[in-house]
């Protein structure tokens, strides 16, 4: 690694010091430097790289995603996974718990962390609020804090017992750890699709949007009357934004996330019986769309995540109801939010705002910002650059998405973390 | 028949994707196949050296007696595998299995399976041509075309006809097929259900949901009634049977605010007492073993069109 890094030209966008302007970014032992006043000696040195009609920002955080190690490399693993990361922009990832074991312990923990340290992107673990994930105990909140622990969630096995929820969000609270809601009523959620004309059409059992907005709604209302944080975690439908939005007008700590896909499709993804539109939750409707396009543009979400969840062929080559849930997202999020700017709904800063000041902020990490003094994690995205999405460029071990073939815009040229280039588009 | 038409589909997985003309052709095919079941020797060499296989992965006697009789009434070898779904669960999957049968070379593979779009999973990992034979609670083709032919052979046409649809609608795949079908003849199709068992969309597709039975059933060329689906009733959708019964149930006095000339059908086999009476089921209006001969006919045409016969 070069000590000293010079990216020429770019404009930088860094909403954290409100800078939009075309300039150098120097960085030096991993860190971003004055390049006015902190030049180094021995200039020779210093790697080029030329930025000019890129936008250089903070590096991109995807505070969820699943990389599958331990219990299922043959999916993801760590490296695989920070692979895919770096190749779509991101300089750090959160990493769910639903592992095999699940990571409710410190052996998994550390595990995790150990393996990140070779890693293209950083890793911040997210810990099981209960033991594997059952809902019944919770786990150990302040050694999984101690051991690297960012937060706290049983994602895709929502907690049923109310009770339970609320216990995490208090003992959560003590040792400063965010609780990840994966909101769903159980109990109406055991359809495999968006319940709607198409799922009548597809003969599929559908899952309300009721399922989602009905603990979306306990959520807030525990938050609320504890004056608890809460984060919920890949919003798909319009009431769950709409509640999100008034309760954050209510002043309730709450923050929420929606995921590329739910701005970007409809339940009608799954016409043919495409497994790679399967999800969950569910592709929604039109309006749907429209409202969490709308709750980015109005701050109701904090952040966009990908809920990147790889699955082999195996799990997804089958009949739509025996089919796995989940879509890789890594490598297509940030051509996907792209499109969010060039269509209006979002500016510049605002993009960056959701895809790397805020994940930092709500993990309560370091990142999201390109402060003179703050580590080197940086992302150089060239927005108009076009290409068509195929199964040879995928980086992640899985190749299950429903953007294959699709022609997107937009895609990071080099990824930095720590003054290292990760990712350089060849 | 639209002059130049050409019978384009290789597969027969459901009703939507087929077009007025399709259907047309299908039924004027079944028609002329008809007369074969009447015969003394019931046997025609048209499918000489044809392979069937008759996959059925969900149990069903008359579906596959039908397919089966229709093949070999055209001289076809025919075979067939009873699969357990719980076979999956032994480690081979429907595209393992697929690409095994795949490998015997059959011409046609007829599929029952539990869950909606398995044919459309099997048809791309095939050579052979693959008929939807009801899948999960998404369609069933061939039942919804035999419907349009008893209707077309009693009424002439299956334009501008009041079909109402009573009962199960959410788990019935024959009802959807007939729902499709029917609206893409030119026909009203208006339905009544308890509410747990009414889909949502139907408006959007087209089809009227009534409030009361006498709304659908009224002027009704055609009273449709299903099975009530006893094995699905872990899901709580109906407090009782006998409640259903008297709800939802077809009675003579239901049957009256039809038309006197009203087709009484039912897809089989009949829950007598539940979903309907003894005397709607074998009085003079009912057509349903009408819809069993003619399940024959149209799965004849079926085999037919997709062996590539239609267009010769």
């Amino acid at each position: 690694m070069p000590a000293s890094l010079l990216i020429k030209n770019g404009r930088i966008i860094d909403p954290a010091n409100t800078v939009d302007c075309v300039r150098d970014l120097l960085i030096v032992d991993g860190r971003i430097a004055d390049s006015a006043t902190a030049l180094p000696a021995g200039a020779s040195e210093i790697e080029e790289i030329d930025a000019s009609g890129c936008w250089v920002v903070p590096g991109l955080i995807d505070m969820h995603v699943h990389l599958r190690e331990p219990g299922e490399e043959y999916k993801e693993d760590i490296l695989s996974g920070t692979r895919a990361a770096a190749a779509g922009g991101f300089t750090a990832v959160a990493c769910m718990p639903n592992t095999k074991p699940v990571n409710d312990s410190r052996a998994v923990t550390v595990l995790i962390l150990s393996q990140a340290e070779k890693a293209d992107a950083r890793v911040y673990p997210v810990a099981a609020i209960s033991q594997n994930s059952q809902g019944s105990a919770l786990t150990e909140f302040g050694e999984l804090r101690a051991n690297g622990a960012v937060a706290l969630s049983d994602d895709g096995l929502p907690v049923r017992d109310s009770q339970l929820m609320r216990r995490a969000l208090e003992y959560a609270a003590d040792h400063g750890l965010l609780v990840i809601s994966h909101s769903e009523e159980p109990s109406l959620s055991n359809g495999v699709m968006n319940e709607g004309i198409v799922s009548t059409r597809l003969g599929l059992k559908g899952i309300p949007t009721a399922a989602e907005s009905i603990m979306v709604y306990r959520e807030i209302a525990l938050a609320e009357c504890l004056g608890k944080r809460v984060h919920i975690a890949h919003v798909s439908c319009a009431m769950s934004a709409e509640l999100i939005r008034s309760a954050k007008a209510r002043g309730v700590r709450v923050t929420a996330e929606t995921a590329p896909h739910y701005f970007t499709l409809t339940d009608e993804a799954v016409t043919g019986y495409n497994t790679n539109a399967k999800m969950n939750p569910p592709l929604r409707t039109e309006q749907d769309r429209q409202a969490i396009r709308q709750g980015l543009a109005d701050g109701t979400f904090d952040a966009i995540a990908t809920d990147h969840a790889p699955h082999s062929i195996l799990d997804k080559e089958v009949e739509f109801d025996r089919a796995m849930n989940g879509i890789i997202g890594l490598e297509t999020s940030l051509p996907l939010s792209l499109a969010l700017v060039r269509e209006g709904v979002l500016d510049e800063q605002k993009l960056i705002e959701l895809l790397s000041v805020n994940p930092a902020h709500i993990l309560g990490v370091e990142g999201g910002t390109l402060s003179v003094g703050a580590r080197a994690d940086v992302t150089v995205i060239d927005p108009d650059l076009a290409f068509t999405y195929t199964e040879e460029q995928v980086v992640s071990k899985s190749k299950n998405s429903p953007f294959l073939g699709e022609k997107l815009q937009g895609r990071a040229v080099y990824t930095i973390m720590g003054g290292r280039i990760t990712h350089t588009l060849s | 028949m639209t002059t130049g038409y050409f019978f384009s589909h290789r597969h027969i997985l459901d009703i939507e994707h087929l077009s007025a003309d399709d259907i047309d052709y299908i039924l004027t095919t079944a028609e002329s196949f008809k007369e074969i079941s009447a015969r003394s020797i019931k046997k025609v060499p048209t499918l000489r050296g044809n392979t069937i296989i008759n996959l059925f992965f969900e149990p069903s006697t008359r579906t596959r007696l039908s397919f089966e009789i229709a093949a070999k009434r055209m001289s076809a070898d025919t075979f067939n595998i009873s699969a357990s779904t719980s076979s999956a669960t032994k480690g081979e999957t429907l595209i393992d299995t697929a690409r095994n049968i795949s490998a015997m070379n059959p011409d046609i593979i007829i599929l029952r399976h539990s869950f909606s779009g398995a044919p459309h999973l099997l048809s791309q990992y095939v050579d052979a041509a693959v008929i939807n034979a009801g899948d999960g609670t998404h369609e069933h083709p061939s039942q919804g075309l035999l419907d349009m032919m008893t209707v077309r052979e009693h009424k002439k046409r299956l334009n501008d006809l009041k079909i109402a649809i009573i009962g199960d609608i959410l788990h019935s795949r024959v009802a959807h097929s007939d729902i499709l079908g029917f609206l893409r003849m030119g026909s009203e199709v208006f339905v009544y259900g308890p509410g747990t068992l009414i889909p949502p969309g139907l408006k959007e597709l087209g089809v009227t949901v009534c409030s009361t039975m006498k709304e659908a059933v009224e002027d009704a060329d055609v009273l449709m009634t299903l099975r009530i689906q006893k094995e699905r009733q872990n899901d709580p959708l109906l407090p009782s049977f006998r409640e259903y019964a008297t709800e939802y149930g077809v009675t003579a006095k239901v049957a009256s605010w039809a038309r006197p000339d009203a087709l009484i059908m039912h897809p089989g086999p009949i829950n007598r007492g539940i979903e309907l009476m003894p005397d709607v089921a074998d009085g003079p209006q009912s057509v349903i073993l009408d819809q069993v001969t003619n399940g024959v006919a149209v799965r004849m045409a079926l085999l037919y069109l997709v062996t590539g016969n239609g267009n010769k």
